[in-house]
């Protein structure tokens, strides 16, 4: 019986190590709702802008929920604050404008002092408290979200501003069909930013580093890896990406640039990061483009959802999801050892 | 010349102490083996080695103390541990786990993934398999490919014949000892199954509850009463 029971868990734990094949079901789901939206999409003009409005939004809660799962991947840390540093960032990238930089230099600028800052505020706020688990790092990011919310408003006052968009609004035609330039470049920048980093964690040296460190920290750091500094690299990283996601849900009209504007923002993310099984970053892309697509097409055909019941539409999806797979779509369920 | 100098190292788990004071050297070019029955402290003595246990006491590494290193900056020394169970990156592809091997070191790594490719056939055609789905003794290799190409000067195996059939137990030793001779890399080796320890290696350490009780050449300590009775069983 012992033995039989230990062979049992010893499969058991063997399994988790190994990545499983998403489901075909999830396959399948996912197949079905993309021929869904392309047939849709051929069939009405205004089913088609929608769809890809949806997908702009959803590129940004994409992005955001990638830089979610960075730093969950690697400390199991859900860091409330990514919101927050990504509004903060964006406003970096207002000022910047306002003393004159253009729209692109003002953007890669800005990119850059988020990667810093991200690293810094690893090091000042979250080194400190690292060996005291996950909830103490948890409630540090609560506090970070609101200090850093505070300074926001402190520093820019709360009214709202305008932020430049990246690329012009003016709509093209194709084919009958008008898409804002908008929402094509947004949809580009937010899953561009996305494809860059995998390229980077796939084919770089210190993005091997950084998987490594993330798997097996122990191990990690007999191959050399300095652990730590993985760690902060990637709040860096994470930071970037999600200013980003701010810079361009800022220049969004249904966000506009005020203190509390990635609120919501992080709620879809992290529904999207959910969605996805919070360790996969390609879960965590398509869950926040499905939430996207879904948000926008429930809002403009379903005639009693109104914008304010389009958050608790959310909760319901993500909820149904995790009934049926409660590791999300794309996560693997976790044996721990005790 | 001793390459590896150990003397009077303590380390202990939080309250319990698991070295009492372990002296051992190892010389360049050698194999040294440590023996020893479960808890003995032989994994521990490994993890002294790399700084993974909290201890004290003096350990010297080609005339360096390795007191205040962190254990990145040992490997970066040229210290590769193999440790218990493997360490492999289950998650990661055969390839990637052999360029995380190379991570301490600069420049390309063509050269020495062609030279992991002549000790160790099957890894090319691998290369795109995830390392969780090698068996446990190709598994077992690549963690020791894994060590060769960050070119240590000195390997630290830990119990590499843990739950493996005989066959590939002495395929993984002969490749060890390959190793050695070609690669002149300086080999510890941690085991329970003293008779292939001792084959392989030039001199052993017997632990007993954390202290060396007895050591000296393997072949001297083959013909060892106590040594004979309590490990190799005959």
């Amino acid at each position: 019986m012992a033995v039989a029971s230990l062979a049992r868990t010893l499969t058991r734990t063997e399994a988790r190590k190994i990545k499983p094949a998403p489901s075909w079901i999830v396959i399948g789901l996912l197949v079905a709702g993309c021929v869904f939206l392309a047939i849709g999409s051929l069939q009405s003009a205004l089913f088609a802008q929608q769809t890809i409005a949806g997908l702009a939004s959803g590129g940004i809660y994409a992005s955001l929920a990638v830089a979610l799962v960075l730093i969950y991947r690697a400390t199991e840390v859900v860091n409330f604050s990514q919101g927050a540093i990504a509004t903060f960032t964006t406003y970096i990238a207002w000022q910047l404008m306002q003393w004159g930089l253009a729209y692109w230099g003002a953007f890669f600028l800005t990119l850059a002092i988020a990667f810093v800052g991200g690293i810094l505020l690893e090091l000042v706020a979250i080194r400190p408290v690292e060996r005291a688990g996950t909830l103490t790092v948890v409630i540090v990011t609560i506090g970070l979200l609101i200090l850093i919310e505070g300074s926001v408003g402190w520093i820019w006052s709360a009214e709202v501003k305008f932020m430049p968009p990246a690329f012009p609004s003016r709509p093209i035609q194709v084919g009958g069909v008008a898409f804002t330039l908008q929402d094509l470049g947004t949809i580009g920048v937010s899953i561009g930013a996305v494809v860059l980093l995998w390229l980077f964690f796939q084919f770089t040296k210190l993005g091997l580093g950084m998987r490594a460190a993330a798997l097996r920290p122990s191990a990690a750091r007999l191959a050399g890896v300095r652990v730590s500094w993985m760690l902060s690299l990637g709040w860096g990283l994470a930071a970037a990406l999600g200013s980003v996601a701010g810079m361009m849900a800022a220049a969004s009209p249904t966000v506009l640039l005020q203190p509390s504007m990635m609120d919501t923002v992080l709620i879809y993310a992290f529904a999207a990061a959910v969605l996805g099984g919070l360790e996969s970053a390609a879960g965590a892309v398509i869950g926040g483009l499905a939430i996207g697509v879904m948000l926008n097409l429930l809002g403009s055909y379903v005639s009693w959802v109104t914008p304010q019941l389009l958050l608790p539409a959310t909760f319901v999806l993500m909820l149904i999801v995790l009934l049926i797979k409660p590791s999300g779509l794309f996560g693997r369920a976790r044996v721990r050892k005790v | 010349m001793p390459l590896l100098e150990l003397e009077d190292v303590e380390a202990r788990y939080g309250a319990v102490k698991a070295l009492h004071g372990v002296t051992l050297r190892v010389d360049e070019g050698k194999i040294a083996a440590v023996l020893g029955a479960n808890g003995a402290g032989k994994t521990t003595t490994l993890r002294a080695i790399s700084n993974t246990v909290k201890r004290s006491g003096h350990v010297r590494f080609a005339g360096k103390s390795l007191a205040r290193r962190a254990p990145e900056s040992i490997a970066k020394l040229g210290i590769a541990h193999v440790p218990e169970g493997r360490g492999t990156f289950s998650e990661l592809t055969v390839m990637e786990n052999l360029r995380l091997g190379g991570y301490t070191r600069r420049g390309p790594l063509k050269d020495d993934l062609q030279r992991v490719r002549s000790y160790f056939t099957w890894i090319d055609e691998r290369g795109d398999q995830q390392a969780g789905t090698l068996s446990g003794g190709e598994q077992q290799m690549l963690a020791l490919a894994r060590a060769f190409m960050q070119r240590p000067k000195l390997l630290l195996l830990d119990e590499p014949s843990l739950g493996l059939a005989p066959l590939v137990v002495s395929e993984i030793f002969r490749i060890v000892k390959e190793l050695n001779e070609h690669e002149g890399m300086t080999v510890l080796v941690v085991e329970q199954n003293a008779s292939i320890a001792l084959q392989a290696a030039s001199d052993a350490y017997v632990l007993e509850v954390g202290k060396v009780a007895l050591s000296g050449p393997s072949a001297e300590l083959r013909e060892h009463e106590s040594v004979r009775r309590s490990y190799l069983g005959y």
